[in-house]
């Protein structure tokens, strides 16, 4: 069944389709009416879940912790400063391997105080162990959010997800709603590996661990990580059998015979969509490719991505202050070890929700098809 | 594509009649998108709220800077806002007002290639008991000048989605809809 | 670390646990080894109440037949919160050894 909704009660429809059994989560701006929904949904008997109020994001996670390894499915949301506050907690998730999953939107970090949208609240969570996934469309949200869950179980360890600030937080389209019974046939009940039962005489978790042991718990999560790519993979044929759409971690647009390829995320990959149709009816052979997986980073087919072109581009919105855009530095990193890397340029473009038109995209395809890149940052739609 | 702009103020549910408009247009058989341009929200202060229509699927996530089309919730709000700002050529702006088309244009010295048309939604929304004469209920009465203008929604499918979504009086609302949908001849 | 029968040997990354949590229970952590000083409760002035036993942060106070409490020495740190818990005044922490 098709229905009209925002971005933002994708992610809430997809919590209960998902069958999330514990919802904690602090309201702020734009992903309040996530946890509305949810509220009401779970007040309803809708959702049968527990949803739990807190007072800070912190708490909403340090929640979401102890439902999940007491054996709960657990599901919070949150955006930019919340997310921030939440740090701590985040790598308390992931080294404690709990499959949380998340819904992030994607909010610029103040001060100055700002609602819009770029990745940096979510770029700079870098190193939290999470798994991201950057969504494209409110589609995509809806069927990550139950990809997610069974992807972060098999590999115990949390995901989010991301939505861009009002271009799809607050933007109605019509979405597929995933059929319950299918899903539930999908994605069944969370079993735990953990157990808070004291009556079992339960293990104390997350307790002091010397260097005896603690970077082999390291070497474990990098390799629940790598296991989580393929996975992903798996997940996402399965997915794509049962429901019809595929999500793969980087995904072309009439790359096929391309000589040149720009690399984006989120919603600009969609918008970017009718720049290269516009080049191509100009007789350039370039294409897109959409990265939807960010951690972890999807090398192999990054490099597949890149092979035998002429030029490549890279479209950031976000900054690593003081380096270059973040997808930038991942994807040359990727290449570094390839025989043959093209040229490739590097733009950081709508910082703090700046438009991105199909007119300034087409821009920047047109810098990587005709010029040589000169330097790291190519500022893209700033007044200079 | 079509795309149209609402005007409107804020609480006076500009955003709503937007996510409406384009589920009636879904029920069409459009691709739809349907989104607000927030600001920082005040009651009564000016907002913008807008819809994208196509046959195909719609990939553009970006702001519109030139609608075919602009709805007015209320005409007062010209005095503030440029509302007129970047109507395509031949596209058409329409007018919650007493006054007619050619008053309207005088008045305003409205000039532009687009064409004008004007209905009294106020009172028609209290006529049917939407909101009082000082805080008068439009954004739905609007939708039905929407559909006619714009020819992007079919007013049964819109009356539908109108009752579905209406906090209350799904039926006046609906009416109220096809009023003034009634009322224009274009 | 104390051996009891609660330990688990790790011998290699393949052994470790997909998150780092006491091997087999919580038991195996023997904390009365970082006391310094003891609880010891006067019966007389007890009034059998339970704070000391609702208090203990370690959950090493119980009941003995007549609903005094016993402290276990294997797990006690010697933390002093049940003493100045107490309402009655009647637990005395008493130096190690002594
Ligand atoms: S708190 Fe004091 S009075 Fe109460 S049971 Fe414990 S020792 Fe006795
Ligand atoms: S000293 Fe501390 S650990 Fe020992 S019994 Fe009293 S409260 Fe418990």
């Amino acid at each position: 069944m098709k229905k009209v909704l925002t971005g933002n009660h994708a992610v809430s429809y997809g919590a209960m389709i998902a069958r999330a059994e514990v919802v904690a989560a602090y309201p702020i701006t734009p992903q309040t009416q996530i946890v509305e929904k949810l509220s009401e949904m779970c007040a309803d008997g809708d959702l049968d879940a527990r949803f739990i109020k807190v007072e800070s994001e912190h708490s909403a996670m340090a929640a979401c912790i102890g439902a999940s390894a007491s054996g709960a499915r657990a599901f919070t949301a949150t955006s930019s400063q919340g997310l921030a506050l939440m740090d701590e907690m985040l790598h308390w998730a992931s080294h404690a391997r709990l499959p949380i999953v998340m819904a992030n939107i994607n909010r610029s970090l103040g001060p100055p105080w700002t609602i819009w949208t770029d990745q940096n609240d979510t770029i700079s969570r870098r190193d939290t162990g999470w798994i991201q996934f950057y969504c494209e469309s409110n589609q995509e949200v809806i069927d990550t959010m139950i990809m997610a869950f069974k992807i972060a179980e098999q590999v115990k360890l949390p995901a989010f997800l991301t939505l861009d600030s009002f271009y799809i937080s607050h933007t109605s389209e019509a979405e597929e709603l995933p059929n319950q019974k299918l899903v539930d046939e999908y994605l069944s009940k969370y079993q735990a590996e953990t157990d808070l039962d004291p009556t079992k005489g339960s293990p104390a978790y997350g307790s002091l661990t010397t260097d005896q042991w603690y970077f082999e718990l390291q070497i474990k999560m990098q390799r629940a990580m790598e296991q989580a790519y393929d996975i992903i993979l798996k997940e996402n044929d399965l997915f794509e059998k049962m429901f019809g759409r595929s999500y793969l971690p980087v995904e072309g647009y009439r790359t096929d015979d391309a000589d040149y390829v720009v690399f984006v995320s989120g919603t600009i990959a969609s918008t970017i969509k009718d720049a290269i149709d516009r080049a191509r009816e100009n007789g350039i052979k370039v294409g897109s490719a959409k990265v939807r997986l960010f951690r972890p980073f999807p090398k192999a087919m990054i490099r597949e991505m890149a092979k035998g072109r002429k030029r490549l581009g890279v479209i950031d919105r976000n900054i690593s202050y003081g380096s270059e855009g973040a997808f930038f530095t991942e994807i040359k990193g990727a290449l570094y070890s390839q025989s043959e890397h093209p040229e490739i340029h590097g733009f950081i473009a709508g910082l703090g929700g700046r438009d991105v038109t199909v007119d300034s995209a087409y821009e920047m395809i047109r810098l990587v098809v005709e010029t040589s890149p000169e330097k790291d940052i190519n500022w893209q739609g700033a007044k200079l | 594509m079509v795309e149209i702009r609402f005007h409107g103020r804020g609480g006076q549910g500009a955003a709503s009649a937007c996510t409406i408009y384009a589920d009636a247009a879904f029920r069409g058989g459009k691709s739809v998108q349907a989104f607000p341009m927030y600001g920082v929200e005040r009651r009564g202060a000016p907002v913008q709220s807008f819809v994208r229509l196509d046959d195909s699927p719609i990939r553009a996530r970006h702001n519109i800077y030139t609608p075919d089309h602009v709805i007015v919730l209320s005409e007062t709000l010209m005095n503030t806002v440029d509302c007129t700002a970047g109507i395509k050529a031949g596209g058409t702006l329409t007018i919650n007002t007493d006054k007619s088309v050619e008053q309207i244009k005088k008045e305003r010295g409205l000039d532009g290639d687009y064409k004008i048309f004007t209905v009294n939604a106020t009172k028609i929304a209290v006529e049917l008991g939407l909101g009082s004469v000082t805080s008068p209920i439009v954004n739905t009465a609007m939708l039905g000048a929407a559909a006619r203008v714009t020819g992007t929604a079919d007013i049964k499918l819109l009356m539908e989605c109108v009752a579905e979504s209406a906090p209350s009086k799904p039926e006046k609302n609906a009416e109220a809809a096809k009023e003034t949908f009634e009322a224009i001849t274009v | 670390m104390a051996k009891n029968k609660y330990f688990v040997e790790i011998k290699s990354i393949d052994d470790l646990p997909t998150m780092a949590k006491t091997m087999g229970s919580m038991m195996v952590n023997e904390t009365g080894s970082w006391r310094n000083v003891y609880p010891v409760v006067d019966k007389d002035a007890c009034t059998r109440c339970g704070i000391c036993w609702k208090f203990c942060p370690d959950v090493v106070v119980s009941e003995d037949a007549d609903g005094y409490p016993v402290f276990n020495l294997d797990y006690c740190k010697g933390c002093g919160v049940c003493a100045n818990e107490c309402p009655k005044s009647c637990i005395a922490m008493i130096e190690e050894g002594k």
